[in-house]
Order: structure tokens, then C-alpha cells, then sequence
């Protein structure tokens, strides 16, 4: 079965190659290279997202131009199925559902970035409902936001589940020759029917799993060849994990008089187009100031010691159900990590922070008066108040019938009662008009740079949003280092820097490319420093096997590392292996090599090897360690495997044309068959007035 | 486009030599064996000139497309040319195999006369021939889609069919006459094989103009045919017999013992 499979895949590989060389294939086809597809996720009860057919799905190609122009391919046009392309503005639920229902006329959607939507979320209207801490059992009057309903514009689309292909168009010279296609062929000119030849497209986005995670999941152990054969793959990554203080790496469990205050943010985002997520308010804002929070904490905490250690956690995978939280607080529920819950002080979290006129501030009253939480919540938010001094913000409380956004905060709170805040920019629902959506980048953000500078210059320029993210990453390290323990006199020298919070929006959101993260960066893992300019990908993906985590998480390991750690004077072969050096050790630190600056006289890195306290925790739910795929308490979030994703557009005959090449060619087939059996029976006497003397066989 | 024009275009391309085939070819293994060492030989010629053609390209200046033009023109007229000597090497080989299989064989007579040696040779060469223009439009036409996207003509299909099999018609006609012009030494008619030959591939510089192309070649099909139906045997008076149904007396009365 194993060679099967190999010949298979190289005889449908030269397959694709010969299609791909042949000149006849190029005259016919247009390769439509910088899609991006609509997959299939697959939980413990649904699928979503969208599918194809084995062999593509083609459509003859309309422009939709306005939702009343709907009908033509729903119901008024000649020609089904349709291939429907859609400008960004009529990207709307109603559109899409009507496209659903009639899904026998529509062959797939094709999606056009152009101008932003005055607000668009995919998302659902309470995300992360039934992972939080609200549930029915604690109370019904907070469970599933009927209170408050955190996102009031979230119509759900991301969360349906479409049996045509749903594609997004990158580049716009691609969809210059699709319009010029369809210009050409496909208009109805003066109410007269359509000529053929008509412009198509098909797509291919055919997935293999399907109905949910425990059937993909049974489906994939059921193959008991050597190489197993995976229908669909758990999400998760990598959390992003440092202390101030680091303990021994290899000794898990309770630690004795340990008190440790933890700092958390998210980092990842998700839109209808997974790839496509870039998440500026809804996780980067979060996350760049808790880095550069931890860069000020970390300068002014150099020499004194404090009464509590700091984490700082960079979760991953929180859009799908708190993959990174859930998971941490399972390892340190079963001593798997190097702290437990008993090690927990306080919890404080970073959520959307955008504008900066009052940060709100969500604290968790506990209804237990046996513990004396109540007292923590109250000395955390004075801290809070109190490190505003100087500042040009405040911090608001919101009222109590309020309850906690949706956070990594709720995955700790459902295992234990600890104090704790969130802040965020919002007072009841959520500010942000694009929440998870493709929307959500840099221009929300109010990243404007003036039009004249280069990118390096930009790089330097300090945005409004980045003095705003600067002030609010000052109160929370003067938080963190009150909230540890820290000398009151020494808290107005902490002070974030400006410049690295600009130059980290810039990376994040702008352009990755640039010569800041170069400098910071990895020469060995190279996903960030070549040539790709665009940001990051801030979808969570699948968690890998190999050990290998994804741009975003290398990013922010070698930031936070190059940000909190120190630089050494180890060679390379040194940073490699430091157990051999008297000073140095693995069990505390780990060591990355640093790409370095280019000095100007010369064309060569200085590379140089930084000992930090940086570490990544695999963030992968617990179902799956369980085997519980219909789990409630942890997420279990799957996505497709496939076998190929394209898209391609050419031009269809009429079935007409087709039926008659047939007729033709059917015909000739029957007169040869007759002329020649005529003239073959009467052989002899046709070929009969020479004959040669010597040779007569016929 | 579809597995409809992907049927019909096979039929019409293939349709006449598929008919030969069954009902001249097939039963007889000897004849088969022929029809194939011709397909080879036809091959041999193309591996000759596509090695000329791919140094050629190499050394040329690929930006000048007048260049590009040039090469094609030579490629084709070298090609032809190649086919041709191809064809008068497998004459002079079947020759040589003739005597020989006379030598060993028990009969008297030999089993198999050069006259259906030259139409089997040229059937294979035909076969071949088509094989290797079609077959890779052929494989594309299975696909949804048509050509005409860049602007090439929709009906690439279809006419690259009739051409098709007008080619592997003449390939067969060509081999009679070329076969019967070297039994009885008539060299100027060898000429004229070689010269339709050209004049045939050089017609499809004309594309996309088919009707060009298609219309002076399907003439030329029919003209070679009629001097191979003549070569080969063939009368007027015959075809008269044949088609009021008179042959069966002819036979009778020219009856000779066998």
C-alpha cells in the first residue's frame, strides 16, 4: 500500500507537471496564483467553513454589484452554476445566506478586498461562551452574555458551514484579468442572451475530514500502515513563557514559598479567511504592550530584589476556546509546569487596548467570603490607580453587575478563585468595530505615517497609538513592580520606551521585514528574515510535531528575549552548549543566537548569543493528551487536511458546440468503419488491373 | 472542454485509420508487426529532428522572434525531409527483409507483397504521426475548459483533429506512392511525394486561419489519394464494377487458379 501511494503521488506529480509545461494548457487555462481559501475546522459537535467538490467546482463567472443583482444568478440566469465575485462591501451575512440556500445555482464565492466596511465582524456575538467561567452552572444570569453581549456586530460567518468554495483574492492584478474576462464574455448586452464562449473559474478546496473532531480523529488512527495517513490535524502552538526570576526548568510542581504574579496577553487572532488574520486591536495591541512592559520592568528591576516573581505568558490559540490558557492551567494542575495554582498570587491581563482616554479595568468579585480575595482585587486595583501618576490616561472600574470580558483570565478563574484583573479598552461591549475580521490592521489602529518617509524611517517614527500603548505599558510594569514587591521610591524610573513600541507596531502590523527585527532575529530560524514583507500570520495553525512553532511565536520569543534577557560574550558553538561553561546554565536560561546589527564598515553580522529566561510552553489543548474528542471543558479545534488548493479561470464552450464535436466525430467514426469495409470485401476486384507475375497474394 | 469533445475529437482524428485497422490490419500478424517497425521508423526520423531542433534553439537568440520564426520554418522543412529518408530507409530495408524471408520461408511465394508493405508502412507512419500531434491536445481537451482566453481561435480543437487526420491519410497514400515510384525507379514522382509533404506542413503556418489551411489540404488528401488509388491498382473501370454490383462476374469470369 505504501508503494501504492508513492507511485501514486509521483505519477499525479508528473501529472501536474506535464499539465503545468503543456503549451496547449497555457493557451486555455489562467492560473490564479495568490488565493487564499475558506478551510474546514471541524469541533466537538460542528464542521465549519467550506468545502469543494473532489474534482473543482466551475462556475461561469458573475460580478456582483449589488445585492438586488443577486437574483440574476440565484434564480434569473440562463447558465448555472455561477462563480460569484464579491467587492469587500457586499461581503454580508444576508448576501452569503441567500447564496447558501440556493447553493445548487452557486459554485463558490470569490472574495475581493477593496475599501473597508464601516464595521464587520465574522465572529460570533459572545466568543469563547462555553470554555469561559460563566457557565450555566455558576450563573445563569452571566452564562452565554446575557448580560452583556461582548460583540453586538458579530454576525457569525466565520462559524457557518458553506458546501461551495469561498476564496479571497490577494493581488489585484489577477483580479484586473478576471474582470477583463468577464467584461469581455459574460456582460448581457442590451437584454439579448448571452454568447458563448463565457468567461468560468474553479476552484479546488476539497477537504478530507468532515461531521466533527472525533470522527476525523477516529478516521486517522483507523489506518494502520507505517506512514498514517492524517485527516485533520488539533490546533495549537506555542505560549511564549518568561519569569523575572527563572526556576529550574526540569522541576515541576508546587515551589515552596513561591508567590508569582502573572501578566498575560494573547497572541493570536483569527478572520473568515485564516490566513488573512492580522488581529491590530484584538491581540497586538494587547501583547506589544505587555513587551514593552516587560523591557521596562526588566531595566529597573536589575538590582532590586522583590518578594514575588513575575510571569509574563504570551498565550496562543485563545480565539479557539483558550487552547493556551486551558493548557497551562492544566499543566499546573497536574504538575507539568514549573509553578502550580497554589503558586499563583494575581493575575493581570492585557485585552484590547486601543484608545487611551480611560483604560477600563475588569476585576472578578469572588461571591467566596472564606478567602480573603476580595482584599488582593482591592490592593491590585490600587496599585493600578496609583501608577497612573505623571500619566496622561486613568483607569476606570467598571461597575460590578459587569462581568469579565472574554480573556485567558476566565480559563484560571474556572479552576480557581484567583485575583485578578483585565483591562481593556471597552466599558461594556467591545469597541472594536473589526473584531476578528480581516479589518482589523494597521489603518484601524491609526498607524499613519507621513507620506514622505521611507520604510526605515517609518520604522523610527513614533505613532500616536504608540505614545498612547507607551503610557499604558508604564502603569502596568509600575503595577507589576508594586504588585512584587517592589520600593515604592524606585517606581517612577519605570518607563516604557516609545521607540520600541512604535518599532514593534511597525514589525507587527506593517511590515515584518524590517532591519529592527533583522537585527533581533534568528539566522537559523529564518521564517521571518527573508524576503516576505508582509505581517505575520496571527492564526493560531496546527501544532506541528516537529518542534517547529510559527512566525509569530519566534517573534515575539527573540523580542521578549532581546528585551529581558542579557547579551554575552559566548561564540556560537558556546551558545550551542553553555552546561560546559561554570556560569552558565540550561536548567535556568536558554540561549539563542542573535543575528546582530551591520556595522557600518562592514557586510558582516555581529552575532552575538543572549541568555534569557524566554521559554516556549507547547500549547496544545488537553483534549487530545485525554483522547477526549467530544470534550466540553478543553477545546478541541481541528482543521482539514487537503490534498491541493487552486484556482484557476478559462473560457466554456456551449453544450451545443460540445454535442455536435461528438455528433461529428461519431459519424466520421462510422463512415471510415463502412468505406472501409467495402472497399476491403471488394478488394480484389478494385486493386485487380495490374497484377505481378510472381507475387499474387492478396 | 469536456469528455464529449475529448470522444469526438478522437474520433474524427482517428476515426479512419482505427477502420483500417480492424478490418485490414488486425487479422493478420505479419502485417501488424510491419505496421509497427513503420511507426518506429517515423519515430526515429522525429527523435533526428527534434535533436537538430533543441541545439538549434539553445544556440539561437530566444528575444528575436523573427529568429524564432526562422528556426520553426527550418525545423519543419528539416523534419519532412527526415520523415522522407526515414521512409526510403525502411523501402530499402524491407527490400533486403523480403529476400531473405523468401530464403527461409517454405512457400514459394512470398507472403506478403510490397504493394500492402508500402500501405502498411505508411499506415504506420500515419499512426504515429497523429499520435504525436494529438495525443496532447487531446489529454487538455479533457478539462473544463476551451481555449480562446488569450485570444486564440475556439474551434483549436476541432480543426487540430481534421488535420489530423487528413495527415494520417496522406501518410498512407504518400507511402503507396513513394513505394510504387521506387519499385519502377520513377524518380520525379518521389519528388512530387516530398514536394505535397512540404507543401502540406507548410500549409499550417496558415493557422489560425483554418479554413486556410484545412480546405488546400483536404484537396491535396483527396488529389494523393486518387494517384494512390491508381498506383495501387485501381481503375475507373473498377470502381464502375464495384459500385453498380457487377463484380461478382468480373470475378467469375477472371477467376485463375491460386
Amino acid at each position: 500500500m505504501l508503494i501504492n501511494r508513492d507511485v501514486s503521488k509521483f505519477v499525479y506529480i508528473l501529472f501536474i507537471y506535464l499539465l503545468l509545461c503543456n503549451s496547449v494548457a497555457q493557451k486555455i487555462y489562467v492560473e490564479l496564483n495568490n488565493t487564499v481559501p475558506c478551510v474546514r475546522l471541524l469541533n466537538a459537535t460542528h464542521q465549519i467553513g467550506c468545502q469543494s467538490s473532489i474534482s473543482g467546482d466551475t462556475g461561469v463567472i458573475h460580478v456582483l454589484e449589488s445585492e438586488a443583482d443577486l437574483e440574476w444568478p440565484l434564480s434569473k440566469g440562463p447558465n448555472p452554476p455561477y462563480m460569484v465575485l464579491l467587492e469587500s462591501s457586499l461581503f454580508t451575512k444576508s448576501i452569503m445566506m441567500k447564496m447558501k440556500n440556493a447553493s445548487s445555482r452557486v459554485a463558490g464565492v470569490v472574495v475581493v478586498p477593496k475599501t473597508s466596511p464601516p464595521e464587520f465582524s465574522p465572529h460570533t456575538t459572545c466568543p469563547n461562551e462555553n470554555t469561559g467561567v460563566y457557565t450555566e452552572t455558576y450563573d445563569h444570569n452571566l452564562a452565554h452574555c446575557n448580560t452583556t453581549v461582548w460583540n453586538p456586530r458579530g454576525n457569525g460567518l466565520s462559524y457557518e458551514e458553506f458546501d461551495f468554495p469561498v476564496f479571497s483574492l490577494k493581488e489585484d492584478n489577477e483580479t484586473e484579468v478576471i474582470k477583463q474576462c468577464y467584461f469581455d464574455h459574460n456582460r448581457v448586452v442590451n437584454g439579448s442572451g448571452l454568447q458563448y464562449p463565457l468567461c468560468a473559474m474553479q476552484l479546488f478546496s476539497h477537504m478530507h475530514a468532515v461531521t466533527d473532531t472525533a470522527t476525523c480523529m477516529r478516521r486517522s488512527s483507523m489506518d494502520f500502515s507505517t506512514s498514517p495517513v492524517m485527516v485533520c490535524d488539533p490546533l495549537g502552538g506555542y505560549n511564549v513563557c518568561a519569569f523575572i526570576r527563572p526556576y529550574n526548568s526540569t522541576a515541576f510542581g508546587h515551589k515552596e514559598n513561591e508567590s508569582v504574579v502573572i501578566a498575560a496577553a494573547r497572541l493570536d487572532s483569527k478572520a473568515f479567511f485564516l490566513e488573512d488574520s492580522t488581529g491590530a486591536e484584538g491581540s497586538v495591541s494587547g501583547f506589544v504592550t505587555l513587551l514593552a512592559a516587560a523591557q521596562a520592568l526588566c531595566e529597573a528591576t536589575q538590582e532590586a530584589p522583590r518578594t514575588r516573581n513575575i510571569l509574563f505568558a504570551f498565550f496562543h490559540g485563545e480565539v479557539f476556546d483558550y487552547i493556551g490558557s486551558s493548557r497551562m492551567v492544566y499543566d499546573m494542575k497536574n504538575n507539568m509546569f514549573v509553578i502550580d495554582l497554589d503558586n499563583v498570587h494575581s493575575i493581570l491581563e492585557i485585552g484590547q487596548v486601543k484608545t487611551c482616554i480611560s483604560i477600563n479595568v475588569w476585576t472578578y468579585k469572588c461571591m467566596d467570603i472564606r478567602s480573603n480575595n476580595n482584599e488582593s482585587v482591592t490592593n491590585l486595583v490600587k496599585n493600578l490607580q496609583s501608577s497612573t501618576a505623571g500619566l496622561n490616561f486613568s483607569f476606570v472600574e467598571t461597575d460590578f453587575s459587569q462581568p469579565l470580558p472574554p480573556s485567558s483570565f476566565q480559563r484560571f478563574l474556572r479552576a480557581r478563585a484567583i485575583p485578578g484583573i483585565v483591562l481593556a479598552d471597552h466599558q461594556t461591549d467591545f469597541n472594536n468595530r473589526y473584531y476578528e475580521s480581516f479589518y482589523d490592521n494597521a489603518a484601524h489602529l491609526n498607524l499613519t505615517y507621513p507620506s514622505n518617509l521611507s520604510p526605515e524611517e517609518q520604522l523610527e517614527f513614533v505613532t500616536d497609538t504608540a505614545k498612547s500603548l507607551t503610557e499604558v505599558a508604564t502603569a502596568v510594569a509600575r503595577t507589576l513592580f508594586k504588585q512584587a514587591g517592589g520600593n515604592n521610591s524606585q517606581v517612577n524610573k519605570i518607563n516604557a520606551d516609545p521607540k520600541t513600541v512604535t518599532q514593534m507596531l511597525y514589525g507587527f502590523l506593517v511590515r515584518s521585514n524590517n532591519s529592527w527585527f533583522q537585527v533581533l532575529g534568528s539566522s537559523l530560524r529564518c521564517v521571518f528574515c527573508l524576503s516576505e514583507p508582509n505581517p505575520p500570520q496571527y492564526y493560531v495553525g496546527v501544532a506541528k510535531s516537529s518542534h517547529q512553532a510559527n512566525a509569530l511565536t519566534y517573534l515575539v520569543q527573540y523580542l521578549l528575549a532581546n528585551l529581558t534577557g542579557t547579551a554575552t560574550n559566548l561564540t556560537q558553538s558556546q551558545c550551542k552548549k553553555p552546561d560546559e561553561l561554570p556560569n552558565e546554565s540550561t536548567y535556568l536560561y536558554s540561549y539563542l543566537w542573535v543575528q546582530g546589527m551591520v556595522p557600518p564598515n562592514s557586510t558582516q553580522r555581529e552575532s552575538f548569543c543572549v541568555r534569557t529566561a524566554v521559554r516556549l510552553v507547547k500549547a496544545v489543548s488537553p483534549a487530545f493528551d485525554l483522547g477526549d474528542y467530544v470534550s466540553k471543558e478543553y477545546s478541541t479545534w481541528t482543521k482539514s487536511q487537503w490534498k491541493f488548493i487552486k484556482a484557476r479561470i478559462f473560457l466554456v464552450a456551449s453544450r451545443d458546440l460540445e454535442m455536435l464535436t461528438l455528433g461529428v466525430g461519431v459519424a466520421v467514426l462510422f463512415t471510415s468503419l463502412l468505406v472501409t469495409y467495402f472497399v476491403s470485401t471488394k478488394a480484389d476486384v478494385l486493386f485487380s488491373s495490374v497484377r505481378e507475375p510472381n507475387n499474387a497474394a492478396y | 472542454m469536456t469528455a464529449s469533445v475529448f470522444f469526438g475529437c478522437t474520433f474524427i482524428a482517428f476515426g479512419p485509420a482505427i477502420a483500417l485497422f480492424l478490418f485490414t490490419i488486425a487479422r493478420d500478424p505479419l502485417r501488424v508487426i510491419f505496421l509497427i517497425a513503420g511507426a518506429f521508423f517515423w519515430l526515429c526520423s522525429l527523435l533526428l529532428s527534434s535533436l537538430v531542433w533543441f541545439i538549434t534553439v539553445q544556440i539561437s537568440n530566444k528575444e528575436s522572434s523573427s529568429q524564432q520564426k526562422g528556426l520553426l520554418i527550418f525545423g519543419v522543412v528539416l523534419s519532412v525531409l527526415l520523415q522522407e529518408t526515414c521512409r526510403f530507409g525502411y523501402y530499402k530495408l524491407l527490400k533486403k527483409a523480403n529476400e531473405g524471408l523468401l530464403m527461409l520461408s517454405a512457400e514459394e511465394t512470398m507472403p506478403i507483397s510490397i504493394r500492402q508493405l508500402a500501405y502498411v508502412s505508411g499506415l504506420g507512419f500515419g499512426f504515429m504521426s497523429g499520435a504525436f500531434s494529438m495525443v496532447n491536445i487531446l489529454a487538455d481537451s479533457v478539462g473544463p475548459g476551451t481555449t480562446g482566453i488569450h485570444g486564440d481561435s475556439q474551434h483549436y480543437f476541432l480543426s487540430s483533429a481534421f488535420m489530423t487526420m487528413a495527415i494520417i491519410l496522406l501518410h498512407m497514400f504518400w507511402g503507396v506512392v513513394f513505394f510504387d515510384s521506387c519499385e519502377k525507379q520513377h524518380w520525379w514522382s518521389l519528388a512530387v511525394v516530398v514536394i505535397s509533404h512540404l507543401l502540406v506542413s507548410c500549409l499550417t503556418f496558415q493557422n489560425p486561419q483554418y479554413v486556410g489551411s484545412l480546405v488546400p489540404t483536404y484537396i491535396i488528401v483527396f488529389l494523393v489519394g486518387l494517384w494512390a488509388f491508381f498506383c495501387s491498382g485501381g481503375s475507373l473501370r473498377n470502381l464502375k464494377l464495384c459500385l453498380t454490383c457487377k463484380d461478382k462476374d468480373f470475378l467469375l469470369a477472371n477467376h485463375r487458379p491460386r
